[in-house]
């Protein structure tokens, strides 16, 4: 698994953000709300008009950017890795039953899944963050409930699948119950899948925060998220072109390290590709 | 005393409606204790579909339409979930076709027979590993502790198959299938297989219907033996009279396929074509008569 680089790199990339945003408050030279009006629009340092003080520049209130993107990277990830483990709970539970039960439960969950899907998703979350209220929590649950249906289809499919081997037929002979059956012997062969589906999805909720909060419609104003940096650096990008450059920066790399990791897992763990 | 196993008139379909097709036709079928009745009969002739429907893996479609299947005095044919899972293990256990892919492939070898064990005979964790190093032992597997610690994947067929055939024999049940158990492995390990099954069948007393292709297999191992085609029991006696003196035709025509080493090649006869399409008609006339 290692021997593909994809894994390595996009893993790498993903292990330094969790370290970034678990040690955040050491890493970040000035505290990310701390206003500084003697100090604004601070250019990059290497551009030689900067500040060493501020190596990525400061905004139009002189908060430092790079500390506001190392806490940014925080949310984001919180985000992501709740998100996606939410909505891989609520689409594993529902796809099993559906692909294992079949039957009615079949088609009242899958039908839920096209109705579900035919939503448009951004007006979803909008909404739903409306009733909800903004916040961490919501940003969570709404792209948990949104995308949710990613996994039930997928595991649907699988658990339908993994349900006609022969191993399947096996542990009913042996006099296993059906839900044992399902969740200790279907469930684990559907692991492998799952945890790139999970990888993919945590790329997906870090660009669905960025979108929310870009909307004012994530965790609190002042708070610095990536998607907010953006927002705020929109109304500078004249003066202070590097307030929209690095927030970008920081969502691209992320997303493309989850998808990477993601996509190397994928071929890492199937069976046929890695021969 | 009532027989062990007791399929009567059993009839099965796939399906409903206009697309309903017949499996199975007038089923009957009898076993005592510790007998073992052979189950012969070309592919798709419904013998695996007569161990799925005893032991409750039909396909989710297949529907039996008349018939009844009994067990130990206990009508099985229509059973709860929940209550044949108390019939399986200790009462019936399944030897399978494909060794390669019976096993769980995500679980350990120990993981999936000290399951069994737990289930059925309530063994805690460290009596359960020791009885299961004794049923591999009992097969005849080499370094059991090793093999309990390894993954399917890691196993040869052989050793998979012998694997299932603890599995199967773990609780002492009253009656085993075994669904070809030796079509996926190779020849010089299919004798070592046969004679294992035999041997703990004999030890155990365990009544074995054992489905084959394999004529000589039959005559080896079985006691009565059944000749199936379309799904309709042709011939049915014990194995000493049905191979001495077969009374349908196509009981002869297998045996004419069937290579022997007391025979010259030459004698060596496909099962005529003419036969099979005539047999086939006939299942079908009856089919219509059953029907009207």
């Amino acid at each position: 698994m290692l021997a593909n680089p994809r894994v390595c790199i996009g893993g790498a990339v993903v292990v330094a953000l969790v370290l970034t945003a678990l040690f955040a408050p050491l890493l970040s030279p000035h505290d990310p709300l701390d206003q500084d009006l003697i100090n604004q629009y601070q250019q990059p340092v290497w551009t030689g008009k900067g500040d060493a003080a501020f190596p990525l520049g400061t905004d139009n209130l002189g908060r430092d950017i790079l500390s506001r993107l190392i806490h940014g990277s925080r949310i984001a990830l919180i985000v992501a890795f709740a998100a996606a483990l939410s909505a891989a709970a609520i689409g594993v539970a529902l796809g099993l039953i559906a692909g294992y039960f079949g039957g009615l439960c079949d088609i009242v969950i899958s039908r839920l899944v096209d109705i579900w899907m035919a939503f448009p998703a951004v007006l979803l979350a909008i909404v739903l963050v409306a009733v909800l209220g903004t916040g961490l929590h919501a940003v969570i649950i709404a792209i948990a409930v949104i995308d949710w249906t990613r996994f039930c289809r997928v595991v649907r499919a699988e658990t339908m699948a993994q349900k006609q081997e022969d191993y399947v037929a096996t542990a009913v002979t042996i006099g296993l119950g059906r839900w044992r059956i399902l969740l200790t012997e279907i469930l684990p062969n559907v692991a492998p899948l799952l945890l790139v589906l999970v990888t993919l999805e945590m790329g997906i909720a870090v660009i669905v925060e960025a979108i929310l909060s870009f909307v004012g419609l994530s965790v609190s104003s002042g708070a610095p998220t990536w998607g907010g940096l953006l927002q705020e650096g929109r109304l500078y990008v004249n003066q202070a072109p590097w307030l929209l450059v690095f927030p970008i920066l920081c969502i691209v790399v992320t997303v493309l390290a989850f998808n990477a990791l993601g996509d190397g897992l994928k071929s890492a763990l199937d069976p046929v590709l890695r021969r | 005393m009532s027989a062990l196993l007791d399929i009567s008139g059993l009839d099965l379909a796939l399906g409903g409606g206009a697309r309903r097709q017949r499996l199975l036709r007038d089923i009957n079928l009898s076993m005592e204790a510790g007998e073992v009745h052979g189950l012969v009969g070309e592919s798709g002739a419904g013998k695996s579909m007569i161990a799925r429907v005893v032991l409750g893996i039909a396909p989710g479609n297949a529907r039996i339409g008349r018939g009844s299947i009994h067990f130990i005095g206990q009508d099985i044919t229509h059973l709860s979930e929940r209550r044949r899972r108390h019939l399986m293990g200790k009462g019936l256990a399944l030897i399978p076709q494909d060794p390669m892919t019976s096993l769980n492939p995500g679980h350990s070898i120990g993981r999936q027979i000290t399951d069994v064990l737990k289930l059925h005979l309530k063994l805690s964790g460290r009596k359960a590993i020791a009885h299961a190093e004794g049923l591999l032992e009992e097969c005849r597997v080499r370094e059991p502790g090793q093999v309990l610690r390894q993954y399917p994947h890691e196993l040869s067929g052989g050793m998979r198959q012998r694997v299932l055939i603890a599995m199967a024999f773990a609780c002492r049940p009253k009656l085993i299938i075994a669904d070809e158990p030796t079509t996926a492995l190779d020849v010089t390990v299919q004798r070592q297989i046969l004679r294992l099954i035999r041997d703990l069948q004999r030890t155990a007393g365990t009544a074995l219907l054992f489905i084959t292709h394999d004529l000589g297999v039959v005559a080896k191992i079985c006691d009565n033996v059944s000749v199936l085609h379309g799904g309709r029991i042709l011939e049915q006696g014990s194995v000493a009279d049905t191979f001495a003196a077969p009374q349908h035709p196509y009981t002869v025509a297998l045996l004419h396929a069937t290579p022997r080493y007391d025979r010259p090649a030459g004698e060596l006869r496909p099962v005529p074509e003419a036969l099979t399409a005539e047999l086939l008609a006939e299942t079908r006339r009856l089919d219509h008569a059953g029907a009207a």
